[in-house]
């Protein structure tokens, strides 16, 4: 059967592949899937793939092969690609220090949703994330589903710095800043871990479709 | 062997072909601006298409060999002297150790590409020698950088005094018609807003830089939201925000985005583009299709193996 498989191209030398139209985590899950098929044996001239939320970006050398050929091959693939032939999903923890200086929002959002800061917590930690994607900085992961109290709308104006480490929520998402950066979510606490290390053998600390579990190591403020 | 650097005042890196396969990271592929610089530069300095090589941009540099050695300077914008005389660019030259190469803003043009026999060889980081100053990914260029050279594989004497004939380069101007393929969102767009994308001048805004190239012009009208599920994008991608003025992805351009993308500007263009001049130029678009865009940037590379002549 053939399911909802939209190709498009991006330019001559991308193909975005769409699965769907909202975050969800079986179309999701069937984007790393495809992912997963194309990476195991891929056509001559396919450079790489970008996964997303609910699409697959699949960038290719138009001197060594055209659009045509890739569409067809990628077409093909999409229809196989479901979602139990993903990869077995590493389980990465990731031990967080809550509110206090590493955490400057998360009395905030404890306020803004009825919640203590060591609810907010508890329930940060509570539930087993996935990598949707990766993107806006090198490493950084966007995480989801967060639980559904825990739902603040992104800071209206973005902060100019935020601290490499910074664990923080947005919208349906959770994230990690892996470098010190400008940013726009509601920072909730700090993780030790170091997610990018250009320089190290595994460069990035969680690649997509990992899953994620945080682990309390304090609640400051609590 | 290696090239001293005795000056760079402006944006100056090294780039290669750039850095695939970590996009799924959330890695900037990078790159060189004027991609088919970049390549002829290599060809007229007889290396592989992937070599590292120097990007000079909005400023000058001046650059000296510890030892004898072949170059090739492409590109636009720029006036180049090697010892005591000046010379056009897209040309290879011998160029004696410890004669100054140097490099001044001049004319129309934003980005010039100085290649050596052998290579840059800096250190990889990423299986890529490109820069992405956002990530700390190398740095930029400063006086005082010794940047080693690799070996080269060809006797210098007899690839110097090559160039690249301007009907084999790209049509470079500032006030060019650049050709897009449509979407993939052209459904986010009114018809009016898709036919204002089609039909007005564009001017490339001075808030510019190597990773967009902002449009200020008409305002494009979305449909509805200008929001989109983050999802993957490439150099050359034209992402429409809520503003309605459109930012063309360059070569630093991030390994996914949030706004509807009206159209992609197509592979033989984007060196074009990329020699505007922010501020001063004005750019308009034209539809074509993947195939004819193919086509015509097989062509274009083409040029680099049957159109290097002597001088």
């Amino acid at each position: 059967m053939t399911k909802s498989v939209y190709r498009r191209p991006l330019s001559d030398s991308a193909i975005l592949v769409s699965l769907g139209d909202r975050i969800d985590p079986a179309v999701n899950r069937r984007v790393h899937a495809l992912a997963a098929l194309i990476e195991a044996a891929p056509l001559s001239g396919v450079i790489e793939t970008v996964p997303a939320y609910v699409t697959l970006l699949v960038h290719f050398d138009p001197l060594v092969t055209d659009y045509a050929s890739v569409a067809d091959w990628v077409g093909g693939l999409a229809d196989r690609a479901a979602e139990n032939v993903s990869r077995t999903p590493r389980r990465i923890q990731v031990p967080v220090r809550y509110g206090g200086e590493s955490g400057p929002d998360l009395g905030p959002v404890a306020a803004a949703t009825g919640l203590t800061p060591a609810e907010v917590a508890r329930i940060h930690t509570q539930t087993e994330y996935t990598v949707y994607m990766m993107g806006f900085t090198p490493g950084f992961p966007y995480l989801g589903r967060l639980d559904p109290r825990l739902v603040v709308p992104r800071l209206e104006t973005p902060r100019t710095l935020v601290k490499a480490g910074t664990v923080a929520i947005a919208g349906e998402q959770t994230g990690i800043y892996p470098l010190d950066s400008p940013g726009g979510w509601r920072l909730i606490g700090r993780t030790s871990l170091r997610l990018f290390d250009p320089a190290a053998e595994t460069p990035f600390l969680f690649a997509p479709s990992d899953v994620v579990r945080f682990v309390a190591e304090a609640v400051d403020g609590a | 062997m290696a090239l001293e650097v005795l000056a760079a005042d402006g944006l100056v890196t090294v780039q290669d072909l750039g850095r695939p396969g970590w996009g799924r990271f959330g890695v900037p592929r990078s790159g060189p601006m004027d991609i088919f610089a970049f390549r002829a530069a290599n060809a007229l300095a007889g290396n592989p298409p992937g070599a590292a090589a120097i990007e000079i941009g909005l400023g000058d540099a001046v650059i000296r060999p510890t030892q004898d050695c072949l170059i090739a300077v492409t590109g636009a914008g720029y006036a180049l002297t090697s010892y005591v005389w000046d010379f056009p660019l897209w040309v290879s030259l011998l160029v004696r150790g410890g004669w100054t190469i140097r490099l001044n803003k001049s004319g129309e043009g934003n980005w010039a590409y100085l290649a050596v026999a052998g290579g840059i060889e800096t250190e990889p980081v990423l299986g890529s020698r490109s820069t992405h100053l956002r990530s700390g990914l190398g740095e930029r260029i400063k006086a005082g950088d010794l940047l080693p050279v690799g070996r080269m594989a060809y006797d210098a004497q007899s690839l110097a005094a090559r160039t690249l004939p301007g009907r084999f380069r790209p049509a470079y101007s500032q006030t060019p018609l650049i050709e897009v393929i449509p979407g993939p969102q052209t459904d986010r767009f009114t018809a009016d807003g898709l036919q204002t994308f089609f039909t007005c001048a564009y001017a490339l805004s001075p808030a510019s830089d190597r990773m967009g190239y902002r449009l200020d012009g008409p305002m494009i009208e979305h449909s509805g939201s200008a929001d989109l599920l983050s999802e993957g994008m490439t150099m050359g991608s034209i992402q429409v925000p809520a503003s309605g003025q459109p930012i063309v992805m360059m070569a630093d351009c991030p390994a996914t985005g949030g706004y509807p993308k009206i159209a992609g500007v197509v592979s033989a263009d984007l060196p074009v583009l990329a020699q505007c001049f922010p501020g001063q130029a004005q750019v308009r678009f034209r539809e074509t299709t993947v195939e004819a865009a193919q086509t015509r940037w097989r062509e274009l590379v083409n040029g680099l193996h049957t159109g290097i002549i002597k001088l």
